[in-house]
């Protein structure tokens, strides 16, 4: 149990340094990891999609990660959903907060359209209190306008 | 609890007013004309105790932070061994350039203080004004910020807002697991303490009119949505606001601290609700698909203002207290949010986000008359004085590269002449700015 809650932050960490060179909603990667796993999902389905600058409307690359996240959870079904939310700093704190909470709801109700039964997933928002990159350049906050899609 | 009894001073004290003074400054200033020079004013150390060098010292540190006021330094003054009771000798106070001149003495009387401070106007030559204290020893910080909201009313003609306490966001720790706890400080950042633990994200806290509960929102330690708290400051009991399904946020109390308005969503959906506090009933005020939050009331508790993006982009809407009657009142070039009503009711306070960069402006409760008096890489989250001539605000500097960019409370006057950086002991944000502190 330890072994593999060691090797899932080994694998997050690589998602996140992937994350931080540019835009990629998912990376499918080649490293062996258990299918099924919180890290299968995170690696080789891509638990993120990325928002324009105060929208909240899924985009067509958040689309097709939205459909490899619907099929993974439609065959893994003992996982509670949490959606978070993410705005970039250029907002102010409390329409953030809404703002993320919209993102949110954006993701699930795309995961839902797509057969997750809606009692399954629920959502939070974190406004612009959680940034996934500290910096104050477009790439920086392009990456924190995130739906993240929890599975633990 | 402390209650300083207050008495005034009758100008009982004669004196002989000499010549003609030289008029280059005078004990009264007009703060909406567009340039003043600061009223010069020398603060003497008060007689009789130890502690009259810091009472004195508190009082020169309120007016300074005004920008109102430039405070003569101690070591100019010539007159030595002022009496606190008798007229100073003026000439000696006009060599040094002051308009005005403080004195004050302490006694210890029967395990109070007994504090007297005159203010003489040393243009004219005749005691300005005069108050007398018995209090608490350990009280002598809130009767320096009362007599030096004296002082202020005597001079601007506009009440004072030295006896009040800021509530704020500390933060500490790097930006991707940031700390944010509660904090409460006097004005001028003594005393600080914190209300809130910080094992959850705690954000824009908001006084009562007593100060005596705060409202803010806070995180949970599990993953369910943040929710709107309502915390005695002194004991430290908090309750939650309302249990919803979704997120409670934005919230602020009535003017008379009977109701809390705030944003509940739902959907994707916020709006805005109104709670009464005692009973917990609770009011939709807005329904549509847009995001409303950041509410308001009006001082008289008559109206909230609120942002909006129902048409388009985030802009300030005014509504009746109970809804309805919804009007948009920002029509600029650019987003508005957090707008704040003035305690004097005349402007509203906002954030202007246009293009990218992020200014604090007020306009007139009606919209017009917009002007902008502070900007940068991001500002935000306005709070009124009590007097509603000072407005404090935060500053972020832009990320470093991953190094977090100082976050720090500034204090600017209405006329935008005069930014100062408030202390805080770490970073800090959604500074909220008490009421008067009951008397």
């Amino acid at each position: 149990m330890r072994m593999i809650k060691a090797f899932a932050a080994v694998v997050a960490m690589i998602v996140m340094a992937a994350c931080s060179s540019e835009q990629q909603a998912a990376a499918p990667a080649t490293t062996t990891v258990t299918p099924g796993s919180v890290a299968d999902f995170r690696q080789n389905v891509g638990d993120r999609v990325f928002f324009d600058t105060d929208m909240s409307n899924i985009r067509e690359d958040g689309r097709q990660t939205l459909n490899r996240q619907a099929e993974w959870l439609k065959k893994y079904t003992n996982y509670p959903i949490t959606i978070e939310g993410h705005c970039d700093e250029r907002g102010t704190r409390e329409y953030n907060l809404a703002l993320g909470e919209r993102r949110a709801t954006a993701v699930k109700n795309v995961l839902v359209a797509l057969g997750i039964p809606a009692n399954r997933v629920s959502t939070i928002s974190y406004g612009k209190e959680r940034p996934a990159v500290v910096g104050s350049t477009e790439a920086a906050w392009a990456q924190n306008r995130r739906g993240v899609t929890t599975v633990n | 609890m402390m209650l300083p009894r207050r008495s005034t001073i009758l100008g009982g004290v004669a004196l002989a007013a000499g010549s003609a003074a030289p008029a280059r400054a005078q004990l009264t200033i007009d703060m909406t004309r567009p340039t003043f020079e600061p009223v010069p004013i020398a603060i003497v150390d008060f007689a009789g105790d130890r502690v009259g060098a810091d009472i004195a010292g508190v009082v020169r540190n309120d007016l300074q932070n005004s920008g109102l006021f430039r405070s003569i330094p101690p070591s100019a003054f010539i007159q030595q061994n002022v009496d606190a009771n008798a007229p100073p000798r003026f000439a000696d106070w006009r060599g040094v350039g002051a308009a005005g001149l403080v004195v004050g003495q302490v006694q210890q009387a029967g395990g109070n203080i007994k504090v007297d401070f005159r203010l003489w106007d040393v243009v004219v030559g005749q005691q300005a004004t005069g108050l007398s204290f018995n209090s608490q020893p350990n009280n002598w910080r809130r009767l320096a910020h009362i007599i030096a909201d004296a002082i202020y009313k005597r001079v601007t003609g506009e009440e004072g807002y030295f006896d009040t306490r800021v509530a704020y966001v500390s933060e500490t720790g790097p930006l991707s697991a940031r700390v944010k706890r509660i904090a409460i400080m006097d004005q001028d950042g003594a005393n600080n303490r914190y209300i809130t633990d910080g094992r959850t994200i705690a954000l824009t806290p908001r006084f009562s009119p007593t100060l005596q509960e705060i409202v803010y929102m806070a995180y949970a330690e599990d993953r369910s949505p943040p929710r709107v708290y309502l915390q005695n400051v002194d004991s430290g009991r908090r309750e939650l606001l309302g249990n919803f399904p979704g997120m409670s946020f934005a919230p602020r109390f009535s003017p008379d601290g009977a109701k809390v308005v705030m944003s509940i969503s739902a959907e994707g959906q916020s709006d805005i609700y109104e709670m009464d506090v005692r009973g917990r009933a609770l009011r939709r005020l807005t329904n549509t698909p847009a995001i409303d939050t950041s509410p308001c009331y009006s001082n008289d508790g008559s109206q909230i203002v609120f942002n909006s993006d129902r048409g388009g982009s985030q802009q300030l809407y005014v509504m009746g207290a109970g809804g309805g009657g919804e009007r948009r009142i920002s029509f600029g070039e650019g987003r508005y949010a957090t707008p704040v009503w003035s305690p004097r009711g005349d402007y509203i306070a906002f954030t202007k986000i246009t293009g990218g960069s992020f200014g604090i402006g007020v306009m007139r409760t009606d919209g017009s008359g917009e002007r902008m008096l502070a900007s940068g890489f991001l500002v935000e989250g306005p709070t009124w004085a009590p007097n509603g001539r000072v407005l404090m605000f935060f500053r972020q500097q832009p990320n470093s590269g991953s190094r977090a960019g100082s976050v720090t409370l500034n204090q600017i006057d209405i006329t935008g002449r005069f930014e100062r950086p408030v202390p805080t002991p770490t970073d800090a944000s959604d500074p909220a700015w008490s009421p008067l502190i009951p008397q």
